[in-house]
């Protein structure tokens, strides 16, 4: 409506919609007494408050209906059509969207919705033309769309189905055109705008960059057309001296003073009564130079918007760098046996150098500052704001050049690390190492962030096999290898799948053997070796379940999967059967760790968990087949919250005694377990029941990993955080979620909640997306805890890698996506993921100070 | 000794290479529209045929572990049929591996079993060849220092280079150059392919490289 091209940012001011200041058509209209109704979707009522003389908003956020909210719209039509009393009437139809976010372009809903939208439109145009006979100017009617349809039913990227939009203008005031249809013409989105002002005689609004359509004016005369072309080109060019210094240069601008010179010139002609075909020539000629000049004006604006404030991007790609810097440096003292992460602040603050380099960047501040011609964010933040960044900078510059001094002086220093004195590197090491660089290293590839969830999947299958290999080397091999360790033979990485098939033919033999030893203990023993070497084959095929649960990314994400197959409105019943049982297991899962009280309101809670997905109508209790009352399920909602909100302050009421009174270490292992089911909970009540199965995996996986992988193989802190790290990534693209912004599932952020509230609901929203990866690092947390007893610092080694392995691929995509900023896939593919990658940091950032807090109360401890 | 050894190992590493690049150049001179990307299902089976047949050739006359022991018919009869039901488990397995890594369960079946028997080809069958079906042999070869002959360290050095081969071989699926090479399961098998030639190349060389710290127990 204003004519402008968002900004990439606006994507996450839209979830808000407040109301549009900007100068805009509506306002416009409005100024200009035109009487404007409006019903559809209340995302314009806050665009446009107190615009409208009549509207009736209809809320969009309740994806699941796809008729009330057209016949919310459709049942104003008649009367408001046979009123006089309006000038403009806009009708903002939902349900064709809603069809296709719930079961795809190719779903049977979408013939059925389009026939109806069909019979509206020939409504309308029959009613709007026997009004016409009365009134004297002509009506038009526009049938738009404001988004296409990906081959999935959703909207958000940049594909080709999803960006081309159909456009339909009809009026008596065009003339009939007769035989085949023309090939429909490509105009910008933009242009409806300036097309529409134009139309209603209307200013344009100030921020428009849009050309007017010109097949739309092609029945006006010569001398309006080229009025209009010239308001058009006059409102670019204004635009275009407010964002340019350098306007005059502008080839746009050229053009238009030369096509204006020359429309003067035709109209003294025309004045002079020069009707002659010399005219009508010279004329078209004219319009000619003002479509160039109005073509080049708007190319050369839209690039205005897409220009890259260089020195605000290096300011923050240099901290960050230097972040990661001072961790890696860090890391030998860090992983250390005392765990100690100390920043030597007092000498680098008062050296030489850090004032120097102060000076310097201030100097530079205000050079970049005073010749920058465009806008730059960081030299429009206050001076104060501004000198305190420069300090940082050079703080952390001087603290890293003293840490690698120390690092050369006592080179020694890194040999008392566990993980490194331990000269031969397992497969498992090896292949964290190579997981983590080459996952780094992918996000170059486009592609490879699109099908980041891929890259995963294969790691994670990989890891699986490894511990496999581990497993089988921990109880088939100890013996051997005690024997041959002595030895110095060069170690063979031998193989992953090699391996496991030494498992799996050596089962006859090892059956003979257990044959033989008959002692109860052994026994025991046997079977928690089965467990142990079945495990990594039981996880392999929750994640291989998983997979084909959602399939999300770009290439593939049109194939059929069992979310979609489970959502249609034919297999409801396999869906609530599936939520009973997943939500049965949740509670079985969880509750063996909890205290009582916490177990019944987890119960409890579950099951407001199903009433809440029965009143929305998600599934279906199995004694009320065809009620179709859909609720908001306000009160369930808020019932299970009441629930997650008791176990978590049940949980950290524990957590809090085993800081003060110094209890022992079950009350806190309790309190952090209680915490975490909490959590789990709240995800239960805000994930589509769909998805359901994901949750019970992870707890399943957690439970199986802590049982038979860990406890016997006895590997450090870092490596168990880094697994958990990538199983939590791979729990991301397991919820569905993808690297674009399609994918975050909005409707999380409205669950118990009647109307949009700011902060709930971007807190809901972020958690639902993020649910995968903050549950495995509480799960962490709890873990090593509980692992406390083994290795003193194990909380703060987990706390380090953590942050560490997060901050790798960060800092690198930063890196490359300032290196790659023109690429062609830079808004579509780069963007999303970097929004992703901000949004990642920050609850990382939230994880690693959970972490920190649990830790210094641990320390506090070992001082007691 | 050891030198001669080495040059048996080479020689025979040689002549499977070579068998590698016969199937790709041979048989289009005898079937029509032949060709490694194209007729890809073609080509995987008569590369596994091809290989195995060469194997079992260049194992009848090397004899890299030769046993004092007069065995009888018999028994030779039910080792062969325990090496064919080695295969075909271990077929199975990488099948089974290959899904839980995300190759689709139900469509191209085909392609999906043709690459596990590849696979279990390059590593199985020569791993049968040169232990025979006997587990607790491939548990000390593949443990960490098990080996006992260069024939062992061979076995080692080629199966890793195979498998490593195939995993990476994996990595061009997702990209979106729309190349022919990158359909299910082209890339993999050229890459365990790759693997298993690079291995049979690399193994001698490696070998010859660090014939001073070898040592190896008796058995």
């Amino acid at each position: 409506m204003t004519g402008s091209i968002p900004g990439f940012i606006d994507v996450i001011m839209n979830l808000n919609s407040p109301t549009l200041l900007e100068d805009n058509l509506i306002w416009q209209a409005k100024t200009a007494g035109k009487r404007i109704i409006f019903y559809g979707d209340d995302t314009w009522v806050k665009l446009f408050p107190k615009h409208f003389v009549e509207y009736d908003g209809t809320t969009s956020f309740f994806v699941s209906d796809y008729t009330e909210v057209d016949d919310n719209v459709t049942r104003h039509l008649d009367s408001v059509l046979k009123r006089e009393d309006w000038d403009i009437l806009i009708l903002h139809y939902l349900g064709l969207d809603h069809i296709g976010h719930l079961t795809g372009p190719n779903s049977p809903l979408v013939g059925p919705k389009l026939y109806e939208m069909d019979n509206i439109l020939k409504k309308i145009h029959t009613s709007l033309l026997s009004k016409e006979g009365e009134s004297s100017l002509p009506n038009l009617l526009i049938v738009c769309g404001d988004h296409g349809m990906s081959e999935t039913g959703s909207h958000g990227g940049s594909s080709e189905e999803e960006v081309h939009t159909p456009l339909l203008f009809i009026s008596s005031a065009f003339e009939k055109r007769s035989g085949p249809l023309k090939q429909p013409e490509l105009v910008q989105q933009t242009d409806l705008a300036a097309t529409l002002a134009i139309g209603l005689g209307l200013p344009i609004s100030r921020n428009s960059v849009g050309n007017i359509i010109l097949s739309v004016i092609e029945g006006k005369t010569m001398r309006e057309q080229l009025r209009f072309l010239h308001l058009n080109g006059f409102q670019l060019s204004r635009l275009l001296q407010e964002n340019m210094p350098t306007y005059e240069k502008d080839p746009g601008f050229e053009h238009f003073k030369i096509a204006e010179k020359s429309h003067g010139n035709w109209i003294k002609l025309y004045l002079e009564g020069n009707n002659s075909e010399v005219l009508l020539n010279l004329g078209k000629k004219v319009l000619k130079q003002y479509l160039e000049a109005l073509k080049i004006l708007s190319s050369s604006l839209s690039k205005q918007v897409a220009q890259y404030d260089i020195y605000s991007m290096t300011v923050g790609t240099v901290i960050v760098l230097e972040v990661l810097l001072l961790l890696l440096l860090s890391m030998p003292k860090a992983l250390s046996n005392r765990a100690e992460f100390e920043v030597p602040l007092s000498p680098p603050l008062f050296s030489l150098l850090f004032y120097l380099m102060c000076l310097m960047l201030c100097a530079v501040h205000v050079i970049v500052c005073t010749s920058a011609e465009n806008l730059c964010y960081f030299c429009s933040i206050s001076w104060l704001m501004a000198v305190g960044v420069m300090m940082l900078i050079s703080a952390l510059t001087c603290v890293i050049l003293s840490a690698f001094g120390k690092m050369l002086e006592n080179p020694k220093l890194p040999a008392k690390n566990p993980a490194v004195s331990n000269s031969s590197w397992s497969e498992l090491d090896v292949l964290i190492l190579a997981g983590t660089v080459g996952h780094a290293v992918s996000l170059g590839a486009s592609s490879f962030i699109e099908e980041e969830h891929q890259t995963w999947y294969f790691l994670i299958n990989t890891l699986c096999l490894a511990l496999c290999q581990e497993i089988c080397r921990h109880y088939f091999l100890v013996k051997e290898c005690d024997l041959h360790l002595s030895t110095a033979v060069k170690q063979n990485f031998d193989d992953i799948e090699e391996t496991t098939q030494c498992r799996n033919v050596d089962i006859p033999s090892c059956d003979s053997k257990l044959g033989k030893v008959t002692s109860s203990g052994q026994l025991l023993k046997g079977s928690e070796k089965w467990m142990g070497l079945a495990s990594p084959w039981i996880i392999l095929i929750c994640c291989r379940l998983l997979r084909s649960l959602n399939q999300t990314g770009v290439q593939w994400a049109h194939r059929p999967d069992f979310g979609h197959w489970l959502t249609s409105s034919e297999h409801k019943a396999v869906l609530s059967l599936l939520a009973a049982i997943s939500l049965v297991m949740i509670f079985i899962l969880v509750q063996r760790r909890c205290s009582l009280v916490s177990k019944i309101a987890m119960a409890l809670g579950l099951l407001g968990v199903y009433s809440y997905r029965a009143a929305i109508g998600n599934v279906v209790f199995p004694w009320q087949q065809d009620s179709k009352d859909i609720s908001k399920g306000i009160i369930e909602a808020r019932f299970v919250y009441v629930f997650v909100l008791g176990i978590i302050f049940t949980g950290t009421k524990d957590l809090l005694k085993s800081q003060v009174i110094s209890a022992d270490c079950k009350t806190k292992s309790i309190g952090l377990w209680e915490v975490y089911s909490g959590l789990v909970l709240l995800a239960a009540l805000i994930f589509r029941p769909h998805n359901l199965p994901v949750l019970v995996f992870c707890l399943l996986i957690q439970m199986i990993m802590t049982r038979c992988i860990w406890k016997p193989l006895k590997f450090d802190a870092a490596q168990i955080t880094i697994m958990h790290y990538w199983f939590g990534q791979a729990f991301f693209y397991f919820q569905g979620n993808s690297n674009s912004i399609a994918s975050v599932d909005i409707s999380a952020g409205f669950v118990g909640l009647n109307n949009y509230v700011e902060i709930p609901a971007i807190f809901l929203t972020g958690f639902a997306t993020y649910a995968g990866p903050l549950l495995w690092a509480i799960h962490l947390l709890c873990y090593l805890s509980s692992e406390v007893s083994r290795n003193s610092a194990a909380i703060g080694h987990g706390c380090f890698c953590y942050a560490l392995i997060c901050s790798v691929p960060v800092t690198v995509y930063i890196i490359l996506v300032t290196g790659l900023r023109y690429h062609l896939f830079i808004w579509s593919v780069f963007s999303p993921k970097l929004l992703y990658e901000g949004m990642h940091v920050f609850i990382t950032a939230a994880v690693c100070m959970f972490f920190t807090a649990m830790d210094q109360n641990q320390s506090q401890k070992i001082h007691d | 000794m050891k030198d001669t050894e080495i040059k048996r190992l080479l020689s025979a590493h040689i002549v499977c290479v070579f068998s590698i690049i016969l199937t790709t150049v041979v048989p289009p001179l005898f079937l029509e529209n032949f060709s490694v990307l194209g007729t890809h299902l073609i080509w995987l089976c008569i590369c596994s045929i091809c290989v195995t047949t060469v194997n079992i050739i260049l194992y009848i006359i090397l004899k890299p572990n030769p046993s004092s022991k007069r065995i009888s018919f018999a028994h030779k009869v039910t080792k062969f049929l325990k090496c064919c039901v080695f295969f075909f488990i271990s077929c199975i397995l990488f099948h089974g591996i290959i899904v839980l890594y995300g190759a689709p369960l139900i469509e191209s079946v085909l392609e999906t079993f043709l690459f596990a028997v590849l696979l279990s080809t390059f590593t199985t069958l020569h791993c049968l060849c040169m232990l025979g079906p006997n587990i607790q042999a491939w548990i000390r070869v593949f443990s960490k220092n098990g080996a006992m002959s260069i024939w062992d360290n061979s076995l080692q050095i080629t199966t890793m280079c195979s498998i490593v081969g195939a995993w990476l071989g994996a990595f061009p699926i997702p990209l979106d150059w729309d190349r022919p090479w990158q359909i299910w399961p082209i890339s993999c098998s050229l890459g365990a392919t790759f693997g298993y030639v690079a291995g049979l190349i690399i193994a001698p060389l490696w070998i010859y490289w660090n014939r001073k710290q070898l040592t190896y127990k008796s058995r």
